[in-house]
């Protein structure tokens, strides 16, 4: 018994030096060392300032100004999207694409919450497809069929840095339209910024949101 | 459904068995104190860590004094995780705490520490909105390491009981945990942690990023040492998330690749213990056998969450989304998960956290269809025996071996053996106890969780109606009593106000409630697999004779997912009728 106390009280103080910090901290170094860049979470930066991490999804959307005020709604801004960009994908964190917060948004199967919310996000997203002049921006126009799931469906971390190829290339008459860009060009930035399957099968290819918006922005400078 | 993502599952079996083969053989020679080829590296340290914590590694154990090192083991850091969690402020001086975060209240504390204790990782909170870098290193990841060696030496100790032929040691407790984790985990875990790192995974001790996103609004990035944990939360059997979101998240989990290693990393050591079994028993057959058994019901289970999964959900279809696969979507249900890894790498993932003890998530458990959620629960139900955490699934499913010789002796009228040795009252008494406690802590506490006011304040009312909030509840206490982890994570409860700490949520009663039931269903299982062993070491073996039931033929692995089956149908049917099953075979929107 007292064996036991003498061993286990050493023991839990030693583990806890090798594993708590010894073991992050070897794994820090050699990380810093090896691969800086990913260690540090692939930071962008335009002329100097830092405008986001290649994998952590973020909203690209304006704020709503009403009678000069910037609209509020618990403690943070509205927003809605901003049709110069690819947007990510629906968010369940508060505010959406929150980072330091991240969240599933846990709808069920067959709930009504989350038909409701589906619903929305059909809406917003075909809304968004829609020109000042009222016209759709995609030929013949959106309907709930033809809007891939991960338009509609919230995604897990809240985060996620991709869409799916079908979701760009929805978002690429919108995008191509308003930029004054030929369809081709676009097209030919969502293969650039395609991420493919790990291994060639793990996973789903996907677009990175934040790159492709970068290099968007380096054709033709946002509009604003 | 993709040719693709059948080709997932089907490279990830082969892989699995190609990886776990000589891992098993390496550990066997670790673990019966033959030479293996890390001997030069770790021969020094090893006897250095003997030397500091004053243990003789020769002295060996009957199951009692093993038991009780153990206990006292584990009593220890249980202890000190509490202090290091409730001192966060304390630890600034480090720099590890750069978000300043205060503790979490007592009663999450508790549920926490109760949870990294008992190898569960179930999380009362939110990782980045909650714990320090300090809390995170120092303190969950020491016991992702101890409560993943600790699953570990139990199932040594069983298997030692079942083969010794003379005397009633069972091993040392001391000697099992410093080889598992040198020899096992340190190697594994560095690699592992690395590949993470290459692939994306951040590792630094920066206070969270402020951004000045392109289109005008500033976003804040969490930061911190996460590959080092996610490394070994995963060879672990531990599933804790340095993050809230767990693998979903783009940090801990950023790639289609990362997916794939971290899900052979989950059952690589479960499997490997298997084919160690065989070696050690000295008939690699018995290992076969018992890996065939956890194989068949494994491949079922995936299959079954990938068409479901695959096939959509009634929320989805009343909303006019299609949901086959078309030119460029993945289709299905991709509701709560991530287009990097699609539905094959989610349902995957989901599959192999479920059955193992990891309970890691890289998507919403609760937004799986209502089939594909039932795959979760039945693999919970099956007492965390398809591979299962690292120990504790070999350690259980060998309990279930020696029911199911018991029940084939019964049927064939004699004496059941294993391996030549007696299988009598006290060994069936202890064995029954041990597999039934975990179910029936699972029940109890829902029952009191559903029942009760203070229960069902932890559902979460704005989303989960009707069968799901009882799927809600029902989960979170099988996940907890079967020392898994993952969530049906609407249960989370009332955000509790705690100045400096709003990540920390539960309510008290869930908290203390789940915090009981999953101590109580890992130690007291624990002890029971002990005293088998114990009550098999030495025990004379007689050589097998022409009427022998053998337990290394297709015929037992038949008897032996039939005993498995059933002992989870008779337990838990009534209870999954109410809930996943319900909300499987309808159409109708709560």
């Amino acid at each position: 018994m007292k064996r036991d106390l003498i061993n286990s009280g050493i023991g839990i103080i030693v583990f806890t030096i090798v594993c708590g910090l010894i073991y992050p901290l070897f794994i820090t170094g050699v990380s810093q060392v090896a691969f800086p860049g990913n260690a540090n979470g692939q930071k962008v930066y335009v002329a100097g300032k830092l405008v986001g991490s290649k994998i952590i999804g973020q909203n690209f959307g304006d704020v709503v100004v009403k009678n000069g005020k910037v609209q509020m709604s618990d403690g943070n801004p509205v927003t809605v999207p901003d049709p110069h960009y690819f947007q990510t994908r629906p968010s369940g964190t508060d505010p959406a694409d929150n980072a330091a917060g991240s969240e599933f948004a846990n709808y069920g199967p067959n709930s009504t919450v989350t038909l409701a919310a589906l619903k929305a996000n059909i809406q917003a997203y075909i809304a968004l497809d829609m020109a000042p002049d009222g016209k759709p921006y995609y030929p013949g126009g959106l309907t709930a069929a033809k809007i891939p799931v991960d338009a509609a469906d919230t995604s897990a971390s809240g985060i996620d840095p991709d869409i799916s190829i079908a979701n760009a290339d929805i978002q690429a008459y919108r995008i191509a339209s308003i930029r004054h860009l030929s369809l081709t060009t676009v097209h030919q930035l969502i293969s650039k910024y395609t991420l493919g399957r790990g291994l060639g099968f793990s996973g789903e290819p996907g677009v990175d949101v934040l790159e492709i918006n970068l290099a968007l922005n380096r054709l033709s400078p946002s509009t604003r | 459904m993709t040719f693709l993502g059948w080709l997932t599952i089907f490279l990830f079996v082969v892989l699995l068995t190609l990886f776990a083969l000589p891992l098993g053989s390496y550990m066997a020679a670790v673990y019966t104190g033959e030479r293996t080829f890390l001997d030069p590296l770790f021969a020094v340290p090893e006897r250095l860590t003997y030397k500091i914590l004053r243990v003789d590694p020769t002295q060996g154990q009957d199951w009692k004094q093993y038991a009780k090192s153990l206990i006292i083991f584990s009593l220890f850091g249980w202890v000190l995780l509490y202090i290091i969690l409730r001192t966060q402020t304390l630890w600034e001086f480090t720099g590890l705490n750069p978000m300043h975060y205060h503790s979490a209240p007592a009663n999450v504390t508790f549920n926490t520490t109760s949870s990294f204790l008992t190898n569960t990782n179930w999380q009362y909170y939110g990782g980045e909105t909650t714990m320090s870098y300090f809390s995170q290193m120092a303190g969950l990841t020491v016991q992702n390491w101890l409560s993943a060696s600790v699953g570990i030496v139990v199932a040594v100790a069983l298997i030692r009981g079942i083969v010794s032929r003379s005397g009633s040691s069972i091993g040392n407790f001391w000697q099992d945990l410093v080889r598992t984790m040198l020899y096992v985990f340190a190697p594994l875990a560095i690699i592992m942690a690395l590949i993470l790192v290459f692939q994306g995974s951040i590792q630094n001790f920066s206070s969270y990023l402020t951004v000045h996103g392109i289109s005008g609004l500033s976003q804040t990035i969490a930061q911190g040492p996460v590959a080092s944990q996610e490394a070994i939360k995963d060879l672990g059997s531990n599933g804790g998330g340095f993050f809230n979101t767990n693998a979903a998240h783009p940090f801990e989990n950023p790639t289609g690749f990362t997916n794939f290693v971290l899900m052979l990393s989950v059952l690589l050591i479960p499997a490997a213990l298997v084919f160690m079994y065989g070696k050690m028993a000295g008939n690699r057959r018995q290992g076969y056998a018992i890996f065939a058994t956890m194989m068949v019901m494994f491949l079922g289970a995936a299959s079954v969450a990938y068409i479901a999964e695959a096939h959509g959900s009634p929320a989805q279809h009343a909303a006019g989304l299609h949901t086959q696969v078309r030119a460029g979507t993945t289709g299905g249900n991709l509701e709560g998960k991530e287009q990097r890894f699609g539905i094959a790498g989610s349902a995957l993932f989901d599959v192999t956290t479920t059955v193992t003890s990891n309970g890691s998530v890289n998507s919403a458990i609760e937004s799986y269809t209502g089939i594909g959620g039932a795959v979760p629960f039945a693999n919970l139900s099956a007492s965390e025996v398809i591979f299962g955490g690292v120990g504790t699934g070999l350690y259980s499913i060998l309990l279930y071996v020696l029911l199911a010789v018991f029940l084939g002796g019964l049927m064939v009228g004699r004496t059941p053996e294993y391996l030549g040795k007696k299988i009598e009252a006290r060994q069936i008494k202890l064995v029954a106890l041990g597999i039934l406690i975990t179910p029936l802590s699972a029940l109890l506490a829902t029952a009191l969780a559903v029942a009760t006011k203070a229960g069902r304040a932890s559902i979460d009312a704005a989303i989960a109606h009707g069968p799901q909030a009882f799927s809600e509840s029902f989960y979170a206490y099988l996940s907890q009593a079967n020392n898994n982890g993952s969530a049906f994570a609407g249960y989370t409860g009332l955000i509790q106000p705690n100045a400096g700490n709003l990540g920390a949520h539960g309510v008290t009663f869930a908290d203390v409630l789940g915090g009981f039931t999953m101590l109580f269903a890992r130690y007291a299982p624990i002890l029971f697999a002990l005293a088998v062993a114990g009550s098999l070491a030495g025990k004379r073996i007689s050589p097998a004779g022409l009427g022998t039931m053998r337990t290394d033929n297709p015929t037992f692995v038949v008897l032996l997912i039939g005993v498995i089956v059933l002992v989870g149908a008779l337990t838990f049917f009534p209870a999954l009728l109410l809930g996943p099953i319900v909300q499987g075979l309808t159409p109708h929107l709560y």
